[in-house]
């Protein structure tokens, strides 16, 4: 390569410089490894028989679950009704619970940069960083089985997400909005609730009905660990192999989840 | 009238939501709805009462945490959940790639288009944990139905987002490729990658966060790694060992976030 360059000035179009190629080929290299690695660690603990038969598995699964039992659907209104609310009360407890959190972690709002935001900071990560399943895990143990430790779970679980987004757009914002309220000789009270809360009205709704969208899905799921709604029929009916009123509740957890996503993007499209 | 009426009146807050009718529809509607989902659930308050002792027994087991007496068990999870997650990732995004370039209507014929997407939908409407179900009873307990399951879960987050950056490229960078004599896997590599390589990169990152995440949960299903050791120890309520893990979790979630974080600002 070198010769020739020497030899022919004329310069061929690269993409990169040589450094960034060779950064490039290193990070693929070190990039592979590691999932080559990684993935034979995990081929050593599995059986492959198990997996190479896993189609006719699949195929004898799919058979036994069409049709779907469309009769069990009435075994499955009350069930839904608990996942509904599940999801909004937690939503609900999770926003009240929020909005201090949020009001001490944003920059310009907390008490003290200090001491009361790394304390909030430290429960919004808390909460963000451990699954609503294994909250609800948890609390079913201490609470005992049945909805209220799903409402409870969920409710945690949002916390971190909704004091997250909430703090974030309160430091994002008008600053003169504010200082124009205080300039009228309004206490710190005052000043929160005509120059903080209208501008981040907008943002704090978006966020409540896209939190209580992803619960919904979430709420879907809890009952496996015992926390009520549909997941609870649906751990039944698959640990006695009632194969097809599971296929029933996976289509009813699919239009559930569909139909939340549509009732948010529209209510969120109404509010921005 | 109306003028006696203008000396007293006085300056009112706007309300958030200005027509009248739907203002109170909703507030009715939601103290309706608030009174009937309050009835209906049932709340086993002596449950409640008598495990409250288990909670407070649960939050002084974080002080301290017991990391010692199942330390192997929890370092051979930790370990598990890590290989699922970085080789689910790696693979799922393998996989999605082409999904997410079906998927994008400007650049794919219509058939290919609502084939991609709808895979990207069957992917994306189900939980990580029902899908973790299936493929446990498929493929047999232990990491590789959890791998399984992050990939495909995987495919539905990388390739629908993937799918929406191709379609908001600039058209004219692809077209001057096109321009040159370009046959389709160059265009696509020197036209449109480039494009929508950075912040790729970066989702991809957060993907491996979030895969991170829910590997901790598909183990209470049998999806190998730390949430079988999880779901053991609160089934034994050894909550000193379940606090010891939880809090583990909450560091490496802390720990990949902040490094995702920095590599994207290095990657841009």
């Amino acid at each position: 390569m070198m010769s020739d360059a020497i030899v022919t000035p004329k310069k061929v179009w690269q993409r990169r410089d040589r450094k960034t190629q060779l950064a490039v080929w290193l990070a693929w290299l070190f990039g592979t490894a590691v999932f080559v690695y990684c993935f034979q660690l995990i081929s050593e603990r599995t059986i492959w028989a198990f997996v190479l038969d896993a189609p006719a598995q699949a195929a004898d699964l799919g058979s036994r679950m069409v049709p779907p039992a469309w009769g069990y659907i009435h075994y499955l209104w009350w069930p839904i009704w608990d996942t509904l609310n599940i999801a909004t009360l937690g939503t609900i407890i999770s926003i009240v619970i929020a909005v201090p959190i949020a009001y001490c972690a944003a920059r310009n709002t907390t008490p003290s940069v200090a001491f009361v935001r790394p304390v909030a900071l430290f429960i919004i990560v808390a909460s963000r960083s451990i699954n609503s399943l294994i909250w609800a895990l948890m609390l079913v143990t201490i609470v005992g089985p049945g909805v209220f430790a799903g409402i409870i779970a969920i409710g945690l679980r949002s916390i971190g997400f909704v004091a997250k987004l909430l703090y974030e757009a309160i430091e994002e914002i008008d600053e003169s909005q504010v200082e124009a309220v205080r300039s009228t000789g309004a206490s710190a009270a005052q000043t929160t609730v005509y120059g903080i809360v209208p501008q981040v009205m907008p943002a704090f709704a978006g966020i409540s009905v896209f939190r209580w969208d992803i619960n919904i899905r979430e709420s879907t799921v809890l009952g496996l660990v015992g926390a009520g709604g549909i997941g609870l029929e649906l751990n039944a009916a698959i640990t006695q192999l009632y194969w097809t009123q599971v296929s029933l509740m996976l289509l009813v957890i699919i239009a559930t989840v569909i139909l939340s996503e549509w009732v948010s993007a529209k209510v969120r499209h109404a509010i921005i | 009238m109306r003028n006696l009426a203008v000396e007293h009146r006085r300056w009112k807050k706007p309300p958030a939501i200005k027509r009248a009718w739907l203002r109170w529809t909703l507030i009715v509607g939601a103290a309706v709805y608030l009174s009937l989902a309050l009835g209906t659930t049932h709340v086993n308050w002596a449950r409640v009462w008598e495990g409250l002792p288990r909670g407070i027994q649960f939050i002084t087991a974080f002080l301290p945490p017991d990391f010692t007496s199942r330390w192997t068990e929890i370092v051979e999870g930790i370990a598990e959940t890590l290989w699922m997650t970085v080789a689910a990732t790696v693979v799922g995004i393998a996989l999605s790639v082409p999904v997410g370039i079906g998927a994008a209507r400007n650049i794919a014929p219509l058939p290919v288009y609502y084939f991609c997407r709808s895979i990207l939908a069957v992917s994306r409407s189900f939980q990580e944990i029902i899908l973790a179900i299936f493929f446990v009873k498929l493929f047999g307990f232990g990491p590789f139905a959890g791998f399984v399951t992050l990939s495909f879960a995987t495919i539905g987050f990388y390739g629908k987002l993937l799918a929406e950056d191709i379609e908001d490229m600039d058209v004219s960078q692809a077209e001057a490729v096109r321009a040159t004599g370009a046959g389709w896997l160059q265009w696509l590599n020197y036209g449109v990658q480039p494009q929508v390589m950075p912040r790729m990169i970066g989702l991809g990152l957060y993907r491996l966060d979030i895969n991170f995440r829910e590997s901790a949960v598909v183990g209470i299903v049998g999806g190998g790694g730390i949430g079988a050791t999880l779901n053991t120890s609160f089934d034994r309520y050894e909550f000193d060992s379940a606090a010891a893990i939880i809090l583990i979790i909450i560091a490496i979630v802390m720990a990949v976030e902040y490094s995702s974080g920095y590599l994207r600002r290095w990657v841009q």
